[in-house]
């Protein structure tokens, strides 16, 4: 085992990925499953000269991460559903004011303080619209412990390249099991946000370059500009003219409609012949991905198509099947979440059935097979 | 290959890190595995739980559904976790479990080991990892002494060392007359 090959919890590879992207601050409050994040970080930050501060709560755990991103530091939070839930007035405010950061929401059962050291994938929905207003969102959901250092590294980048608030959607399965991993020493593309390019006189804090993204000047710097959830011009300022509102909120959408080949994410397996698509996402796609293979093995045209990036949904992606597919199938663990947007997308063309779980248990390869094997 | 194992036993004997140091031996011989572990009240005191896959092949669903190795050091983790087994399964428990009749279990006297002879009844995790390798040979002996090594207090290793020497001579000693038959 080379040094770099380690046995690691999906939390802990969030860990090493936000090292890895530069994370120099964190604001949090510790929550089962979610814990291991910030407890590994309070031990680690301090070393290499970031700051780790336990809040009192989490709504003051995203309002200290959107104060420190705003003087310029890469930020991040975890916690999981109640947490999530406090943190919602502020991600709308982070979104709004275009300010970048992580949020990572390690999913346990709910509602409420619901089963804490259970996994579920509940929270789906709740990324998409949790925080109030017509917002653009994106969120990411790895299915190992891998592939959580590289999309933690990922949720950075998009948050700084698109000036938003990033949603890393771990599952309890995913953030506590232990599996492989291979760190490399280093990580190329480690992105970081544009800043203006004109000195501080000439400076309009929300006037957004071609590519709809305003350059980001860090407080401290000797820029001084104003922050405001209300709605704002290119000022910064508050204003109440329709044409500017129309304006903001239609550019909020369209720097991330406009780049979704960038921001959407998937993975496929064994879709080229399928017949019968089965759509799971986070730990869940582990159990599909085996009742795939088995229901290969029994002869049956089955393909896993697995969102990386969930919001967006990849809507374009998933609709390229269409054409071949005579039965779809979504495996999440809550009672219908995501199979809602499969459905809208699929819009008809073919049934859509349901391996849905709320109980506190991961879904089994032999309950996705028993439903192939039921809709074939 | 692939191995399942369940490793049982009360909150703080050190199952868990018996089940990552197991897993990381594994992935010292260049072989995926994944170790997972039960969280919430069950964790503390009561019965504790931890499960590895070990495999040549990528794995997909992260947990124990056949074992084919089970490990228990009380006769609480033996009921709750040593139930609905595979025919073939190995199961391996302390001396002190009581396990009401049941035949094909291998039963050894590992806690008591560790308190007589190495004078450290903290250690059983470890003679229960020597034990269980020897008579189920998941990773070579190599491999796991390495594994134990990196993950134990600076200060204990030769007692470490011991106590998985221990676990492979209680195999040894007991395989034959314990009435184990497989």
């Amino acid at each position: 085992m080379s040094p770099t090959i380690k046995l690691l919890q999906g939390n802990e590879a969030c860990v090493e990925g936000a090292l890895a992207a530069g994370i120099q601050f964190y604001g949090g409050y510790p929550i089962t499953p979610s814990t291991e994040i910030a407890e590994l970080l309070a031990e680690k930050m301090p070393r290499v000269g970031s700051a780790f501060i336990q809040m009192e709560d989490e709504i003051a755990a995203m309002a200290a991460v959107i104060g420190a991103s705003l003087t310029g530091a890469k930020s991040m939070t975890a916690t999981s559903g109640p947490g999530f839930s406090l943190k919602q007035e502020n991600l709308g405010y982070a979104i709004y004011t275009e300010i970048p950061c992580v949020i990572v929401n390690v999913m346990r059962g709910g509602p409420s303080t619901g089963l804490p050291t259970s996994p579920s994938q509940s929270d789906v929905m709740q990324a998409r619209w949790g925080t109030h207003g017509d917002h653009p969102v994106i969120a990411l959901c790895p299915s190992s412990v891998e592939e959580t250092f590289w999309l933690t590294i990922r949720a950075f980048n998009l948050a700084e390249k698109y000036r938003t608030a990033v949603i890393l959607l771990l599952d309890e399965v995913v953030g506590h099991m232990r599996e492989r991993i291979e760190i490399p020493d280093h990580v190329d593309n480690v992105l970081t946000r544009k800043k203006p390019s004109v000195g501080r006189e000439g400076y309009r804090p929300y006037q957004p370059d071609a590519d709809l993204i305003p350059p980001m000047a860090s407080f401290g710097e000797g820029y001084r500009y104003h922050v405001t959830g209300l709605t704002h011009d290119e000022t910064g300022f508050p204003t109440n003219d329709t044409e500017k509102a129309g304006i903001l909120i239609d550019r909020l959408h369209k720097k991330i409609d406009n780049n979704l080949d960038d921001i959407v994410e998937i993975e496929t397996q064994m879709m080229e012949d399928a017949e019968i698509m089965v759509v799971a996402y986070g730990s869940t796609a582990r159990s599909a991905s085996r009742a795939v293979k088995d229901a290969r093995a029994l002869g049956i045209k089955a393909g896993l198509f697995r969102p990386i990036t969930i919001w967006p949904f990849p809507a374009n992606e998933l609709k390229q099947y269409l054409p071949q597919l005579k039965q779809v199938i979504v495996a999440e663990m809550n009672l219908g979440q995501l199979i809602l947007e499969v459905e809208r997308n699929v819009a008809g063309k073919a049934p859509v059935h349901g391996v849905l779980r709320g109980d506190g248990e991961l879904i089994t390869p032999t309950q996705i097979l028993a439903r192939i094997k039921e809709v074939q | 290959m692939r191995h399942e194992i369940r490793l049982s036993g009360s909150g703080g004997q050190g199952i868990i890190l018996a089940g990552i140091v197991l897993a990381e031996a594994a992935l010292h011989e260049d072989k995926n595995a994944v170790q997972s572990q039960s969280y919430g009240p069950e964790a503390r005191g009561g019965a504790s739980k931890s499960e590895i896959i070990i495999s040549s092949e990528a794995i997909d669903y992260p947990k124990v559904t056949a074992p084919d190795i089970v490990l228990a050091l009380t006769t609480e983790s033996y009921k709750k976790y040593a139930k609905n087994l595979p025919a073939n399964t190995v199961v391996i428990v302390d001396f002190s479990v009581n396990v009401n009749g049941d035949t094909g279990v291998l039963s050894l006297p590992i806690i008591q080991a560790a308190r007589d002879e190495l004078k450290r009844p903290i250690v059983s995790n470890i003679v229960a990892l020597g034990a269980l390798n020897a008579v189920a040979k998941v990773v070579s002996p190599e491999s796991l002494e390495a594994a134990v090594l990196r993950r134990v207090p600076k200060g204990t290793e030769d007692l470490n060392r011991k106590a998985l020497a221990l676990g492979y001579q209680l195999v040894g000693k007991y395989m034959l007359t314990s009435g184990y038959i497989r």
